[in-house]
């Protein structure tokens, strides 16, 4: 028996071995690749950091460079050519329109995964059909309407459009969050006498925490990156940071480390944000995936 | 389409839904609440608040920078600025003022718009309160600057500064190969020296050229190839002539001399890339706005400043072929705030101001080709020998009479003055930059072109305009 199994259970082990080298392998592989993907989603960002620091002349050479003397001029340029007010119009339109979204939103998914009515899934394809029109299509009678009310270069213009551009995406987020709620908990809730606002606040909240700040998370970025709007119904009043930073573009003259540099403090506030929610927004991304 | 449903779920207990719809009512009314209380901006006590919108380009921001004097000078108006790149500022000004937005008490606009929105009755008429103005001189400006800003002999825009185009080229590359640029090049000349510097190996090119699609991009020097060739966009009864062999012909030599001695990318290269390129020491010679001097003669952000020698542009059949253009300053008629928007006009389009640039900022940085008296500073005439001269000849001689060999019906060098011509030139550039990219031959281009420019003509042979 032993001779006999000696051939058996080397082969096997061999076999095993060249499986395990080849597993390894394919592992680095895929680590290099991985790697090599990262760099590859990440350069440009590397490169809009390093062109921040560079002066007009060095940022435009062609071949680039490299290596050269930091500089902060286009950082005092961008800062001393009234950023405030656009960093304050954008802060006001993100913020007050995140916050209408999600005291919104809330009810709203709550009502459509927690108690869902008889047409509950054509409500739910008529809010996500609100986002299948192209901006540009109703960008004429839009401005034409805020024209007529003079809420042309008004701040709370951009609020209300934020907050109906940004509603539909949290109202199918924030649902999927609820519907994870376990029927039995809201249940138990119920037999113990919460009555409707004890539930979400004690309850339903703490649970879906983590998707409130994904969902709000989302709404923020697509809130202060969006241009169109801001583009075609502010002026000198209202006007939010993607217009500042078009504002840093000439079409005559060097601008590209001035617009570098206006860019990295355009993304500034996102980074942080995300970086603030960044715990709570694993979760939450991961919350509708594993049952 | 499908949603995924809930089971069996959620039998709730019925105590919440008075209070639910109270949380919606309570949500929807503050919403209600802060978005009514809106007009936040505006009004400083009896201060006239003005909104001026302005081309993001280097002189304009000088004059930015520029506004405590304004202030000083008039402490009643209070100036805000909307600065935006070329093209986002034509769709947004010309959006506001075609429907009466009324953001805008001053807008730049060029001698494109000028005359076909005083027309239509857009902006108001500038020459009674230029002429009370004492010392502002409206006779001072350009005559074919003044007379493309005028309609029905009044200005309805004044020029913050005007620009041609010409040849500029590296003198001291030419000396080194032993070439001589002619006093009044031809294309064929030009072809021929560009070939003959041309060296893709460091990548240099011979020539640099617009070849971005964009009727302000390529359109703009190819049109004055055209207009020198003996083409036209529309013949005198409106029909559309873009299949014309002339045409053909300009085309022709355009995309080729791009593609054997231009500089690579062409089709995706428009005046930033141009400045960037020659300002760089990549190409030998560059075709394009006169305003290029104020970008490649300075040593700040150019490796050639100094270097440069500055040709009429190349011709064939005419005696010229530049271009006219101005950045103006017009007042919308929705303006609330005539008198100070008028103030702040005058005040960046008079002599003063050329004067506050060149002392405050300095000489080479002053708006060129507005004002003759601009070339009569002896300053100013010292920093720019090189070019101040070849600069206002070019603007003197850029007229239709001049520049073209048939007559047209519309007015414009480098472009139609007509309201499509905007989308058209844009259509129509992208056919020639397709051609420039190799995409399709150039007879392809121009027979789409022409099926392009034909549905326009239609209107106007109908409407007997």
């Amino acid at each position: 028996m032993t001779t006999t199994m000696t051939p058996h259970s080397t082969a096997p082990s061999a076999e095993r071995r060249s499986r395990e080298a080849r597993r390894r392998l394919s592992g680095s592989a895929i680590t290099t690749g991985t790697w090599v993907l990262a760099f590859i989603f990440f350069a440009p960002v590397i490169w809009l950091v390093m062109t921040a620091f560079k002066q007009e002349s060095v940022a435009a050479s062609n071949p680039p460079v490299f290596f050269f003397v930091p500089t902060f001029d286009q950082f005092a340029a961008v800062l001393g050519n009234g950023a405030g007010s656009y960093f304050l119009n954008s802060l006001i339109a993100t913020g007050v329109s995140t916050v209408f979204v999600i005291l919104l939103a809330v009810p709203a998914s709550y009502a459509l995964s927690i108690r869902p009515v008889k047409k509950t899934q054509d409500v739910l394809f008529f809010f996500i059909s609100t986002k299948m029109l192209p901006v540009v299509a109703v960008i004429m009678p839009i401005y034409v309407i805020a024209g007529q009310i003079k809420a042309l270069d008004n701040i709370w213009t951009l609020v209300v459009l934020y907050t109906a551009m940004n509603l539909p995406i949290a109202v199918w987020m924030m649902r999927s969050f609820f519907q994870e709620v376990p029927a039995e908990v809201l249940e138990a809730a119920a037999m113990d006498g919460a009555g409707l606002i004890k539930t979400l606040r004690t309850i339903l909240m703490p649970m879906v925490t983590p998707g409130l700040a994904a969902t709000a998370l989302i709404c923020v970025i697509f809130a202060w990156n969006e241009f169109f709007f801001a583009l075609n119904l502010t002026a000198a009043n209202a006007a939010t940071v993607p217009v500042f930073l078009v504002s840093q573009m000439t079409s005559e003259g060097l601008f590209l480390a001035k617009l570098s540099a206006a860019s990295v403090l355009a993304s500034l506030p996102v980074v942080i944000a995300g970086w603030v929610a960044q715990k709570q927004l694993v979760r939450g991304l991961s919350m509708g995936a594993v049952k | 389409m499908k949603f995924p449903h809930h089971n069996a779920r959620r039998r709730r207990p019925q105590d919440g839904k008075t209070r639910l719809g109270a949380l919606l009512a309570g949500a929807a009314a503050v919403t209600l609440a802060l978005s009514g209380c809106a007009p936040a901006a505006s009004g400083e006590g009896a201060k006239a608040d003005i909104v001026v919108a302005i081309v993001a380009n280097p002189q304009m921001k000088d004059a930015i920078s520029l506004q405590d004097d304004f202030k000083a000078k008039h402490p009643d108006v209070n100036v805000k600025f909307v600065t935006l790149p070329e093209n986002e500022a034509r769709a947004k000004i010309t959006a506001s003022v075609a429907t009466g937005g009324g953001e805008f008490d001053v807008v730049m606009i060029s001698n494109y718009e000028t005359q076909m929105w005083a027309k239509n009755g857009w902006i108001e008429d500038l020459q009674p309160m230029a002429d009370a103005t004492s010392g502002y001189d409206t006779a001072d400006f350009i005559p074919t600057i003044k007379d493309a800003l005028s309609y029905k002999g009044d200005m309805y825009s004044v020029p913050f500064y005007g620009e041609s185009s010409f040849l500029v080229y590296r003198e001291d590359l030419f000396k080194q190969a032993g070439l001589t640029m002619p006093a009044h090049p031809t294309w064929a000349e030009v072809s021929a020296l560009a070939q003959k510097l041309n060296d893709p190996s460091k990548d240099f090119a011979g020539i640099c050229l617009r070849g971005l699609a964009g009727w302000g991009e390529v359109m703009a020097p190819l049109d004055t190839v055209i207009n020198t060739y003996g083409g036209q966009w529309f013949d005198k009864d409106w029909k559309a002539r873009l299949d014309s062999p002339q045409v053909k012909s300009a085309v022709t030599d355009y995309v080729d001399l791009l593609q054997t001695a231009g500089q690579p990318g062409a089709a995706t290269s428009g005046y930033g890339d141009c400045i960037t390129r020659y300002s760089q020491g990549k190409a030998a010679m560059w075709y394009d706005a006169t305003a290029m001097v104020s970008s490649i003669e300075d040593p700040s952000s150019s490796l050639v400043a100094g270097k440069s020698g500055y040709a009429p542009a190349p011709v064939k059949d005419t005696k010229s072929a530049g271009w006219l253009y101005s950045w103006s300053l017009a007042v919308p008629t929705t303006t609330k705030h005539k008198a100070a928007a008028w103030d702040f006009i005058s005040w960046m389009t008079n002599k003063d101001y050329i004067k506050l640039v060149g002392n405050k900022i300095g000489w080479e940085r002053v708006p060129p080709g507005s004002r003759q008296s601009t070339y009569e500073i002896p300053e100013y005439a010292k920093v720019a020998q090189a070019y101040a001269k070849p600069t206002l000849d070019a603007m003197y001689s850029a007229t239709q009479e001049t520049s073209m060999v048939n007559p047209v019906p519309y007015p414009g060098l480098q472009f139609v003055g007509i309201p499509e011509f905007q989308d058209l030139g844009t259509r129509v550039s992208q056919q020639v930059s397709a051609a420039i990219a190799g995409q399709k031959s150039v007879e392809d281009a121009l027979k789409q072109a022409q099926l392009y420019a034909e549905s326009i003509a239609q209107s106007y042979e109908q409407g007997g305009k």
